[in-house]
């Protein structure tokens, strides 16, 4: 597999006046997971959607091999850059085999017929998501897991090099969470896709990224690994959250414990770490 | 590698195909088997037979009046309206993702309705440029109506509550048109109103049958970016869609052909709203509702038409019966609306 390399350089983002982003730069390591977290509202999911053509930035670019992703014809980035917003929406009554058959649209033109290439893209993004089963029933049946396991699959029909997600484990219990984790990370590993996704839980963050980028007030706070991004000094300067850092007795990696006003049986030790 | 899935995947999929087909052809026969029945019952039965010589140029006494010079133009004009409606009309909906987004609730029709009205009653033009009104006035309220939703991008319910704005205001401009006219007449009010196709001519049905090929061929030719769009814009757009592109495309050929049969007909009330709807509960899953929409919204007018001529107390224009059929259906998705709590 070819490897592609997608960067933001010096983006600058906003809706209408007001800017989100600030003079941003990114650069995401090829065939790695790339884990984005921060704050609400510090621009995640702005920086997602310009990364994907979804909003055209103020200044800078957003560069896909050294290419502007905003000069490429749509059809084609799409071949090379998928991306699952959301809130994508399930037309009513839509079977998963024809929903999980739309992620081929990039690959059809007006002229061109559905070849069996496009029946076996689906079969095998079926399969990987171990949703084969669910073919033939309706969308609107499934549990909230079984739905986002769908999304992702029409995500991988579309047979992307590199997968952004926009906050994949939202509405889903913690076993569901996991299991969306662990397919991202099986898909990673197996095919050497680039995974970017914004997740809201910082120690599943931590557990899943081989790169941890967290944002602040529309800029790159600090980026790295997860033990080099997840510490106390930057909890407190992302989140103004005091926590404690433990290491996972099963991952090995870091763990954030945040600190509150109540239930505290250390209150000395809080005590003494507040300046 | 054989998998058992991939066989029943393409199976699956070449079944919702081949269903597609069979329920396009079904209604198309339909179609032309009312279009052949409107030809033939009227205030007389005229025997088939008789209605195909007619048809071809034949002088046949006693049918060749009533088939050629009454039922045919009138017939033509129906189902030109009707497949322009209900094409239209379903390529909103599906754009939208909502069936309050049609053209005639959202102002659209009214807004062609009334540029005609104004160009026939107070300009006294006549022919083609009739027409040109008529796209002029529903592209400046499509135009309008997306500028005053469109604010911070979401559009959506406050598109729907605009265009109803919009719409009532049309509404009581084309009353005040016709009231201010000389020749004032209540089939001209009905017209604008409510839409009709008395005094049809068969000259008339030329601009509806090329805008309709133009303007429905370029629909057509997006049909695929349209069920993109069914998935969300964000989907669409991360699945190659250019969808402001997109959109402009469709708003262009929905408005020129709803705007063109509007000039002629008037806006006959709630096709393009009901078209979709009905075409969907007929399709289901199997595939795009753009082609059936069209069709059905061919038999409600072809219909519609008839039942008001012919099979009530008295004689209405075909808006009366089609408003009769889509208002309590309007009033269910509100009501439905209003009970989930959705946004429409």
């Amino acid at each position: 597999m070819t490897v592609h390399s997608l960067t933001a350089s010096q983006l600058s983002v906003g809706y209408g006046d007001t800017e989100i982003l600030h003079e941003l730069d990114l650069a995401v390591p090829p065939g790695k997971v790339t884990v984005i977290v921060g704050a609400n509202a510090c621009g995640k999911s702005t920086l997602l959607r310009a990364m994907s053509r979804l909003l055209s930035p103020h200044r800078g670019h957003v560069l896909l091999d050294g290419k502007s992703i905003h000069r490429t014809p749509p059809r084609e980035l799409a071949r090379t850059l998928g991306l699952l917003p959301q809130s994508p929406i399930a037309p009513e009554g839509i079977t998963v085999a024809d929903l999980v058959s739309r992620g081929r649209h990039p690959h059809q033109s007006l002229f061109s017929r559905w070849t069996r290439k496009d029946d076996e893209a689906v079969d095998d993004a079926l399969a990987a998501t171990k949703t084969s089963d669910l073919a033939e029933r309706p969308v609107d049946e499934l549990s909230g897991g079984q739905r986002q396991r769908v999304w992702i699959a029409m995500a991988l029909a579309q047979q992307t090099e590199i997968l952004l997600l926009d906050e994949p484990t939202t509405f889903l219990d913690i076993s569901h969470q996991v299991e969306v984790l662990d397919l991202l990370t099986d898909l990673n590993h197996s095919r050497g896709t680039t995974v970017v996704m914004v997740l809201h839980d910082l120690n599943l963050a931590a557990r899943y990224a081989d790169h941890l980028v967290a944002m602040a007030d529309g800029r790159i706070h600090v980026s790295g690994t997860a033990e080099n991004v997840l510490t106390e000094e930057n909890v407190r300067r992302v989140f103004g959250l005091e926590s404690r850092i433990i290491a996972d007795p099963t991952s090995g990696r870091p763990i954030m414990l945040p600190i509150s006003r109540h239930r505290m049986v250390m209150k000395q030790d809080l005590k003494e770490s507040r300046p | 590698m054989l998998s058992p899935t991939l066989d029943r995947i393409i199976g699956s999929r070449r079944r919702r195909a081949r269903r597609h087909v069979l329920v396009v052809a079904i209604l198309l026969v339909l179609v032309v088997v009312i279009f052949a029945l409107t030809l033939s019952l009227g205030q007389s039965f005229t025997r088939p037979g008789d209605v195909v010589r007619v048809l071809l140029g034949e002088n046949v006494p006693g049918a060749s009046f009533a088939v050629g010079q009454l039922r045919l133009p009138r017939a033509m004009l129906a189902m030109l309206a009707g497949l322009s409606f209900g094409l239209g009309g379903a390529a909103f909906q599906i754009m939208l993702r909502n069936p309050l987004a049609s053209p005639d609730i959202i102002g659209i029709s009214w807004g062609a309705s009334a540029a005609a009205a104004f160009a026939i009653v107070v300009l006294s033009l006549k022919g083609p440029i009739v027409s040109i009104f008529a796209v002029g006035g529903g592209m400046g309220i499509a135009l309008l109506v997306y500028a005053l939703s469109s604010r911070n991008g979401a559009a959506g319910t406050r598109l729907i509550l605009v265009g109803i704005g919009v719409s009532a205001m049309l509404e009581s401009f084309i009353a005040y048109i016709l009231s201010q006219a000389p020749a004032w007449t209540l089939q001209e009010a009905v017209r604008w109103l409510t839409g009709s196709v008395n005094g049809a001519q068969l000259g008339q049905a030329l601009p509806l049958l090329m805008a309709f090929t133009v303007f429905g061929a370029l629909l057509l030719s997006r049909t695929r970016d349209l069920e993109a769009l069914r998935l969300g814009d964000d989907t669409a757009a991360a699945l190659g869609v250019d969808v402001a592109r997109t959109r402009i495309m469709i708003i262009v050929a929905a408005v020129g052909m709803i705007a063109t049969a509007t000039a002629v007909t008037g806006p006959i009330a709630f096709v393009a709203f009901l078209s979709g709807p009905i075409a969907a509960r007929i399709v289901g899953n199997r595939g795009s509702l753009l082609i059936p929409s069209a069709l059905i919204g061919a038999m409600l007018v072809l219909s519609g038409d008839y039942v008001g001529q012919f099979l009530l107390p008295s004689r209405y224009p075909v808006g009366v019966v089609t408003g009769a059929l889509g208002a309590p259906y309007l009033m269910f998705l509100i009501v439905r609306a209003n009970r989930t709590g959705s946004s429409l």
